[in-house]
């Protein structure tokens, strides 16, 4: 069954056509690289899909939950939000700038809000919390602020925080893209390991040979259309739109 | 100056304390009120707010006081004789506070990177939740330095309750400088003034560096 299914999602920003009916399908386990031009959408795919945007038109299936359904005039309509804040149990999503709370401690951070929103048992919570930061490295740091972390420190914080509600499914905006060059191997390295754990991610990025090897489908977006979508070795290697190619050079130049 | 000179100015002095702390307790809680509706949505209510903490901040705090006590006489005819002048004292201050505070709160939210509701919102927290859990704490410590500099102004202030003649320090200190032809009860209560204000700027500075464990 598609963890994530996405049907003709149009959204629009005033006069502007950002998404222009996208369809997309996520399997469980499936990892998708988002890759494309500045300004094509990929952003907003990912909050409308993460419900920070709401989608105009279309409909999105979260395992099995129909999050949105399209009435006659095929306009959108939404759960109510009570519903809404369970739905937000099924997925995570890191950010590009990371946005820990910063009163709050690495900790505290990760389990506020299981805590407070899921009502999940506190113990429980701090326990797995603690294995969480374990796995990425950060067993010492529970107690730290995160100013007083490096970026890729922050960032793997809210991996961890994205992860504490075992989610069905994760999303990537750019999560390198704020992080000095040295620091970025040891977020891509955290993405590759729940690759292996056959975590559901979907991730936009500028990375493309790390796309290439960790993906197992890209998708190349352009003007808020999916323009052309296959394995890397199709998409990056022989890329059969000149869209693409073009693309390819280009970041191939930088 | 003799000891009762000292504990009269004393007695002015717990009602200017009174005044001090009835109007930051009310005016906090408001000022918060005042700066969300300032932000709302509804552009009536938007504007409403924004006139209303245009005309506490364009004329002064002691017409505002005048006009609170003699209001109701005059525009309502209405008698003074249950109105306390404390009472008048209180309203006004309030609300002339809260104004100020609202436009320090409204500083202080605009601030806060839209990152952070952002990251409440996809994990789940309520707006309510949001706000006062996520958003509120961070504001608090952000607009602490410009409070301060209102809370010292408010000390100073309290001495305007002397113009609907509510005995606080300063009122009592020129009676007593006019019976007794002296400057002595004026500095005296100038050290009285200064003294609050260095308790308060000190509390102030420790509830700073409490909230300095982040950045
Ligand atoms: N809240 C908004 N209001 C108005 N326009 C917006 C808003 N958010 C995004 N846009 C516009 O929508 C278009 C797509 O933006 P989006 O951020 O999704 O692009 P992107 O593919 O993520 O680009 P980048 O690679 O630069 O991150 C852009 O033209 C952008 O200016
Ligand atoms: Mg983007």
């Amino acid at each position: 069954m598609a963890v994530l299914s996405i049907t003709n999602l149009h959204k629009r920003f005033g006069d502007l056509e950002v998404l222009n009916g996208i369809n997309l399908e996520v399997n469980e386990g499936e990892v998708i690289a988002i890759i494309g031009p500045s300004g094509s959408g990929k952003s907003t795919l990912l909050r409308c899909a993460t419900l920070l945007e709401s989608m105009d038109r279309g409909t999105m299936t979260y395992a099995g939950v129909k999050v949105v359904e399209e009435d006659a005039q095929s306009n959108s309509v939404y759960l109510p939000q009570n519903k809404l804040r369970q739905v937000k149990a099924l997925f995570g999503l890191v950010f590009q700038n990371f946005n820990l709370f910063p009163h709050y401690n690495v900790l505290k951070n990760i389990i506020d809000a299981p805590i407070c929103v899921q009502k999940r048992n506190k113990d429980e919570v701090i326990k797995e919390a603690r294995a969480l930061l374990a796995k990425m490295g950060l067993e010492d740091k529970e107690d730290a602020y995160p100013f007083q972390l490096s970026g890729g420190q922050q960032q793997r914080v809210s991996i961890a925080r994205a992860l504490i509600n075992n989610p069905k499914i994760l999303f990537f905006d750019e999560p390198t893209s704020a992080l000095d060059p040295e620091l970025t191997g040891e977020i891509l390295k955290v993405i590759r390991n729940l690759a292996a754990e056959n975590m559901t991610m979907v991730i936009v990025t500028h990375e493309i040979e790390f796309a290439r090897n960790v993906a197992d489908r890209i998708i190349f977006m352009a003007e808020g259309v999916i323009v052309e979508q296959g394995p890397p070795d199709e998409v990056i290697c022989n890329p059969t739109l000149a869209r693409t190619k073009a693309f390819l050079t280009n970041l191939a130049e930088r | 100056m003799t000891f009762s000179t000292l504990m009269q100015l004393a007695s002015g002095l717990r009602t200017s304390i009174y005044i001090f702390v009835l109007t930051l307790l009310f005016a906090f809680p408001l000022g918060l009120l005042v700066a969300l509706i300032r932000m709302s949505r509804n552009c009536l209510l938007r504007n409403a707010m924004r006139l209303y903490i245009s005309v506490m901040r364009g004329t002064p705090l002691m017409l505002q006081l005048l006009i609170v006590y003699f209001g109701p006489y005059y525009l309502f005819g209405l008698s003074l004789k249950n109105y306390p002048a404390f009472l008048a004292v209180i309203i006004a201050f309030v609300l002339n506070y809260a104004a100020y505070f609202a436009e320090i709160y409204r500083g202080g939210i605009a601030s806060i990177p839209i990152g952070q509701y952002e990251a409440a919102t996809v994990l789940g927290y309520t707006k309510g939740q949001t706000f006062f859990k996520i958003i509120l704490p961070q504001v608090i410590k952000r607009i602490l330095p410009p409070i301060t500099n209102e809370v010292i102004t408010l000390v100073k202030d309290t001495s305007l309750a002397q113009v609907i003649a509510v005995l606080e320090m300063f009122t009592i200190a020129k009676q007593i400088a006019n019976q007794q032809a002296s400057m002595m009860p004026l500095i005296a209560a100038g050290v009285f003034y200064y003294v609050f204000n260095f308790v308060v700027a000190f509390t102030m500075e420790r509830i700073e560096q409490k909230l300095n464990y982040y950045q």
